[in-house]
C-alpha cells in the first residue's frame, strides 16, 4: 500500500492508530483516581510527544543512516520557530503559511550550515555543528536583539503583541494560532464514566503532520537514496574509491532532517506562538540525540519511542515529590521507609536530569541499539534463540 | 600603544583557561583517541574542591559568650572554626583565607583519582566503540556529574574569594614604563596567568625530559610497536587521563576567584575549549595552548567598545566565526599533524 512493503505498511497502520487514538490510550486511568498523576493524555503533553517525535525522526535520518553525529540540530528547530512567530507576527495566525515557512527557512539554513560542516566528518562534524548552534544561541539570545535591529527579542523570546501588523488576520478569526479559524486550542472534552478524554486541534494537526513526515521517512529509508546513505556509514572511504562523491548524498540527508527539526520548531511555535532562544541551547541538541539513541538508531519506530518515553518520564517525574514517595513506600515499616524515599529522592522531582544522564549512559554501554534492539532480544530470549549471529551493530561515519 | 596592552593582558585569563582545558583534552585525544564530553565537568569539579575545601575548613563548633549578650539580650554565641581552635586564631583566619591556594593540594589528588576512576570504570570499555558512542556516554557522564554537583552545592554561583593580600589591582603600566594609571590590573588575574604557564610549561617538561613522558610520546606516536616492544603503554596512558584530569581541575580550583563556581560552569567552558582544540589542531599539545591564548586574546579585542559598536555583539560569536575559517582554509587547524583523525 502507498508504495510500503507489507511490513511496513503493518508499522505505519499501528502508528496511525496509536497516534490517532492518543487521548484513549494515554487516558487508561479514571480522573480524580491515585493513578491519575500516570496519565498522559492531555493536549499540552501529547502535542509534545509528537513534535519531539518528528524532531527525532528527522534527526535520525541523518545520524541513523548516515552516522554523521550532529551536535546542533536544536538550532534548526529554533530556527523554525522564530520563522513561524514572524509569519504571525507579520501576516496571520494561520498556521499553514507559518509552518511552511519555517520548513523552508530551516531547510536554507542547514544548506548553509551542512556546506561548511560536511567537509569534515567523524568528530569534526560533531564540533563543527556543535560550534554553529552555539553560534546561533548566540545570535540569537544577544546579538540579533539589539533596538536597532530586533528579530529575536532575546532574553525575553519572540512573541506577538497587540500593535504588529498581522496584515491578514481579521476580528472574525480567534486571537491565537488557527486553521482557517479553527483555534489550535480547542478541545473537546469526552466524559465517560469516571473517565475523561481530550480531543485537541492542535494535537490532532501535530499527528496528521507526523504521519505524513513518518510516511516520508519510511520511503527514504527504503529508497535507493537511503541505501548510498547506509553506504556512506558503513564504509565511506569505498564509497570514495569507487569514484563516487558521497558530498551530494549527505548534504541532501543533513537538509531534509534539517527541514524535519524546522517543521517541529514551526508546530511548537504553532501550539504555543512563542519562540526563545534556549531552544537553540546545546543541551537541547543532546536532547535530541538523547531521544534517538535510547529509541534505537537507525530504526524506523524507535525515535518516536525514544520521543514520548523521555518526555512522559520528564512529565511524571517532576511531578513526584517526597509525599508522593511516602505514599508508595508506605507499606514499608517506617526506617525503611525513610531510607527508601531518601535513596529515590535526588532522581525525582528537579533531579529528573541527573536520572536522564543516569539512563543516557546505560542505554549507550550496554544496548546501544536502544529500546527496539532491547525489545528484539526480549522476543528473542523469550522464542528461546540464540542472539549473536544476528546481532547488528551501528559504525559512524569516520 | 597602551590600550592595545590592556585587551592582550584581558585575554590572558580566559585565554589561560581555554588552554588548560584545551591542553587536557589534547593529552586524553592524543594519548587514548577519546574525545572526552566531560572534560569541562572535571573543570568543574576542580571549582568545587576549592569550595569544599573552604567549607572544610570553616566547620566551627559553637560557644556561648557570657561577657557579651545579642541584640536580644541572650549571650552572645560565638562561632569558632575548629581550624583556628587547633592553629590558634591568627594562624587559623590565615589557613581559612589562603583556602584557595591551598585548594591546589587538595584537588591534585582527588583530581587525579577521579580521572583515574573515569578511565579505568568507564571509558577503557570504550577504546572499541565508535567515536560517536564515546562522545554519548562521557556527553551522559558530564551530565550526571553536574547534576550531583548541583544536588550537593545547589544551582547558585558560590563566592570563592582569593586571600586578602591577593585581592585588588596592581598598575602593571608604571612597571614597565607607562604613564601611571594606564594599566590598572586584578593582581588574581596575572596569578592566574602565571599560574597556567607554570602548569603547561610542567606538563611539557615532564612530558619531554622524563622517561615516562618519552614513553607516552612514543605511544601517542604508534601505540602499537610501543606496546610490541613491552612496555605497559595502557597504563601510562591512564596516568595520563588522570594527569589531564588534574589539569582542568587545577585550572577551575584558581578560575573561582575569577568566576564564582556554579554547576554548568564547566558546560559553557568545554564548548569554547573544542573550538580550541579544533582551531588549535587535533592531536598537538602546542596548537591547543596556542589556539588558547590566541582565542582569548581574541575575544578581548572583540570586547572593546569600539568593536561592540561597529559589530554588535561580534564579541559573542567571534570564536566561533574565526574557527569557521579555519577549518575551511586549514582543515587541520593551526598546528594540526598529518594523518590525526583523517582516516
Amino acid at each position: 500500500m502507498l508504495g510500503l512493503g507489507k511490513k511496513d505498511t503493518t508499522l505505519l497502520i499501528v502508528v496511525a492508530v496509536l497516534t490517532l487514538c492518543a487521548p484513549f490510550i494515554l487516558n487508561p486511568f479514571p480522573a480524580g483516581s491515585a493513578m491519575a498523576q500516570f496519565n498522559a493524555g492531555y493536549p499540552d503533553l501529547m502535542q509534545r510527544f509528537v513534535i519531539f517525535g518528528i524532531f527525532a525522526v528527522g534527526f535520525n535520518i541523518l545520524f541513523g543512516l548516515t552516522g554523521y553525529l550532529s551536535f546542533g540540530h536544536a538550532a534548526f528547530l529554533g530556527v523554525g520557530s522564530y520563522s513561524a512567530v514572524w509569519i504571525f507576527k507579520l501576516f496571520t495566525y494561520n498556521v499553514l503559511p507559518a509552518i511552511a515557512l519555517s520548513v523552508v527557512v530551516a531547510g536554507l539554513f542547514s544548506l548553509l550550515i551542512g556546506f561548511v560542516s560536511l567537509r569534515r566528518s567523524g568528530i569534526y562534524f560533531s564540533i563543527l555543528t556543535l560550534a554553529f548552534a552555539q553560534m546561533s544561541f548566540a545570535l540569537a539570545y544577544s546579538v540579533l536583539s539589539n533596538p536597532k535591529f530586533n528579530l529575536t527579542n532575546g532574553e525575553t523570546g519572540l512573541q506577538v503583541y497587540t500593535d504588529d501588523p498581522q496584515w491578514f488576520h481579521s476580528d472574525r478569526l480567534p486571537d491565537l494560532p488557527h486553521l482557517f479559524g479553527l483555534s489550535m486550542r480547542a478541545t473537546h472534552t469526552m466524559h465517560m464514566g469516571d473517565w475523561s478524554f481530550s480531543f485537541n486541534t492542535g494535537y490532532y494537526l501535530c499527528a496528521v503532520v507526523m504521519l505524513l513526515v513518518f510516511y516520508l521517512a519510511i520511503r527514504i529509508f527504503r529508497s535507493p537514496f537511503g541505501m548510498m546513505l547506509r553506504a556512506v556509514k558503513s564504509n565511506q572511504q569505498r564509497m570514495n574509491y569507487t569514484g563516487l562523491n558521497t558530498r551530494p548524498y549527505t548534504l541532501a540527508a543533513f537538509v531534509i532532517s534539517g527541514m524535519y527539526a524546522g517543521l517541529a520548531g514551526g508546530l511548537m511555535a504553532a501550539m504555543d506562538p512563542l519562540a526563545g532562544a534556549e531552544r537553540m541551547q546545546w543541551t537541547a541538541s543532546g536532547e535530541v540525540v538523547l531521544m534517538t539513541i535510547l529509541g534505537g538508531t537507525g530504526t524506523l519506530i524507535g525515535p518516536v519511542l525514544g520521543a514520548g518515553f523521555i518526555k512522559y518520564f520528564e512529565n511524571i517525574f517532576s511531578k513526584i515529590n517526597d509525599t508522593v514517595l511516602h505514599g508508595w513506600f508506605g507499606f514499608l515499616p517506617d526506617g525503611l521507609e525513610d531510607v527508601m524515599v531518601f535513596i529515590v529522592h535526588p532522581f525525582i522531582g528537579k533531579g529528573w536530569h541527573l536520572t536522564l544522564g543516569l539512563l543516557f549512559m546505560l542505554v549507550v554501554i550496554f544496548l546501544p541499539g536502544g529500546l527496539v534492539e532491547g525489545g528484539q532480544r526480549l522476543a528473542r530470549w523469550i522464542r528461546g534463540r540464540r542472539a549473536e549471529d544476528s546481532r547488528r551493530k551501528t559504525e559512524p561515519a569516520e | 600603544m597602551d590600550a592595545f596592552l590592556l585587551q592582550i593582558l584581558n585575554g590572558l585569563d580566559k585565554g589561560s583557561a581555554y588552554a588548560l582545558i584545551a591542553l587536557g583534552l589534547t593529552l586524553i585525544f592524543g594519548t587514548l583517541g577519546v574525545v572526552n564530553f566531560a572534560h569541562g565537568a572535571l573543570f568543574m569539579i576542580g571549582a568545587f574542591c576549592a569550595v569544599t575545601l573552604e567549607r572544610l575548613l570553616t566547620l566551627s563548633f559553637e560557644t556561648i559568650d557570657p561577657t557579651k549578650t545579642d541584640f536580644l539580650g541572650n549571650p552572645l554565641k560565638v562561632k569558632t572554626p575548629y581550624v583556628e581552635s587547633w592553629f590558634g586564631p591568627e594562624t587559623g583566619a590565615a589557613i581559612i583565607d589562603w583556602s584557595v591556594p591551598l585548594a591546589l593540594i587538595f584537588a591534585i589528588p582527588v583530581m587525579l583519582a577521579i580521572g583515574y576512576a573515569m578511565e579505568r570504570g568507564l571509558i577503557k570499555h570504550f577504546y572499541k566503540r565508535p567515536h560517536a558512542d564515546q562522545i554519548l556516554v562521557t556527553f551522559g557522564l558530564a551530565i550526571v556529574l553536574q547534576e550531583v554537583v548541583k544536588y550537593f552545592f545547589g544551582a547558585n554561583p558560590i563566592q570563592t574569594p582569593p586571600p586578602e593580600a591577593l585581592r585588588g589591582s596592581v598598575d602593571l603600566g608604571q612597571m614597565i614604563g607607562f604613564q601611571a594609571n594606564a594599566i590598572i590590573y586584578p593582581i588574581w588575574r596575572l596569578i592566574y596567568f602565571f599560574f597556567a604557564v607554570a602548569v603547561i610549561g610542567g606538563v611539557f617538561a615532564f612530558l619531554q625530559f622524563t622517561t615516562f613522558g618519552m614513553v607516552v610520546r612514543a605511544g601517542m606516536a604508534d601505540r602499537e610497536t610501543v606496546g610490541l616492544l613491552g612496555i605497559n603503554i595502557d597504563r601510562r596512558f591512564t596516568i595520563m587521563f588522570g594527569i589531564a584530569a588534574a589539569v582542568a581541575g587545577l585550572a577551575g580550583v584558581m578560575y573561582g576567584p575569577l568566576n564564582p563556581p556554579n554547576y554548568h560552569m564547566g558546560m559553557d567552558f568545554l564548548v569554547l575549549s573544542f573550538v580550541v582544540v579544533v582551531v588549535g589542531g587535533m592531536g598537538s599539545l602546542p596548537g591547543a595552548v596556542l589556539a588558547g591564548f590566541l582565542l582569548g586574546i581574541l575575544e578581548s579585542f572583540a570586547s572593546t567598545t569600539w568593536a561592540t559598536t561597529t559589530l554588535p555583539g561580534i564579541n559573542q560569536i567571534i570564536i566561533y566565526l574565526v574557527a569557521i575559517i579555519i577549518l575551511l582554509t586549514r582543515p587541520r587547524g593551526l598546528m594540526g599533524r598529518k594523518g590525526v583523525m583523517e582516516d
